[in-house]
């Protein structure tokens, strides 16, 4: 079992906290606004800490420094920055993930071993293979005619 | 020298009036337009409207050829990335930043930028070098308040009165620096002996010197 720290309990963090919790993981969410986490399902088991995730307090109380992986979701960039580099780099936290929300900057991550997902560029990976394939069946169905 | 600023407020507009009048060439981002104009209309600066942690604002600025970048909002992530940013993409050699969150000093320093100024920290240091505790005076900070040179006059209640150096028992991290005895100024060997009067001269650690005067002045 995984011991799993969540950086933001909104649409994304609180997802991805159900998942890994349907999946058995050990999983704590950490997020500032307590009604948050009104967004887990009822069936999500791991803990809650409410508060700011840039203050080291708070990430010591979601017990950083046991996590195998970390998983960072506000939307803030510079906070996710911030958190994801104080778990790396500070606390030698084995696998961290980062969500980027403006993709300019994700410059920041260049060389930190921090794996960095856009939510923007996949989705436009997504749709690059959607087009390609309609390009691909539109092509296939000119041959037949 | 080129130098770029991220903040609002008074003390960035008279820092910018300040580094004009020095010669530097200044630049200013900031969110708000109506900040931006009134800077623009008031000084030199170049005055870039935007976000500060956006790469596209700070090359705006000038980040390319920048010397010196200075941090200064309120929100600590903000002034990180802010330093981040300019020192590992645009590769401007000296980072400053205000931190508000004192816990934020080490984490900053770790992280690479060079130079933090922890103001509630600094605050809390001036004022207790400003309130009088009687017969010391505070000299000199060094190093944003790191370390203290401060004088103490020994009274006829001070426990160390007629002892020499040797005997008295100065906790670690404390230099005695020099004795001023009568206008004399004597520098201190292990055998000098303390006597009323003497103004001893003291560098020591902020978090040593309330021990410092206990042994020298008594409870």
């Amino acid at each position: 079992m995984m011991y799993v720290v969540v950086i933001g309990c909104g649409k994304t963090g609180s997802a991805i906290a159900d998942l890994l919790s349907k999946n058995g993981e050990d999983v704590v969410v950490v997020d500032k606004l307590n009604s948050s986490f009104n967004l887990l399902s009822p069936e999500y088991t791991g803990f809650t800490v409410n508060g700011d995730a840039t203050e080291l307090e708070i990430l010591l109380e979601a017990k950083i420094d046991k996590a195998d992986l970390m998983i960072i979701t506000t939307e803030i960039d510079s906070v996710n920055a911030m958190v994801s580099q104080i778990a790396k780099k500070l606390y030698d936290v084995p696998k961290v993930i980062v969500k980027i929300n403006e993709p300019l900057k994700s410059v920041i991550y260049r060389n930190t071993g921090i794996i960095t997902l856009s939510p923007t560029d996949l989705f436009i990976d997504k749709l690059r293979d959607k087009l390609s394939k309609e390009e691909g069946k539109a092509l296939d169905e000119e041959r037949t005619i | 020298m080129r130098i770029i600023i991220i903040g609002d407020g008074k003390v960035t507009y008279h820092l910018i009036k300040k580094f004009i009048a020095k010669g530097y060439e200044v630049s200013i981002i900031n969110p708000e337009q109506e900040y931006c104009d009134y800077i623009a209309s008031k000084t030199n600066a170049l005055v870039i409207k935007g976000d500060g942690t956006n790469p596209y604002s700070l090359k705006q600025a000038g980040a390319m050829k920048a010397d010196i970048i200075l941090a200064l909002t309120d929100n600590d992530p903000n002034n990180l990335f802010i330093c981040q940013v300019a020192k590992n993409h645009f590769q401007i050699p000296k980072t400053f930043s205000v931190i508000n969150n004192p816990d934020n000093e080490q984490i900053f320093k770790k992280l690479g930028v060079e130079t933090v100024f922890n103001t509630t920290k600094l605050i809390s240091i001036l004022i207790e070098q400003r309130v009088e505790v009687s017969n010391v005076s505070n000299l000199i900070s060094i190093e944003e308040g790191r370390l203290n040179i401060s004088q103490i006059i020994l009274q006829s209640n001070s426990p160390v009165l007629g002892k020499s150096l040797k005997e008295i028992d100065l906790p670690h991290d404390i230099v005695f620096g020099c004795i001023i005895r009568d206008d004399q100024v004597l520098i201190p060997k292990g055998d000098t002996k303390l006597l009323e009067g003497d103004k001893a001269l003291i560098i020591t650690l902020p978090e040593k010197q309330a021990e410092a005067y206990n042994v020298l002045i008594g409870e």
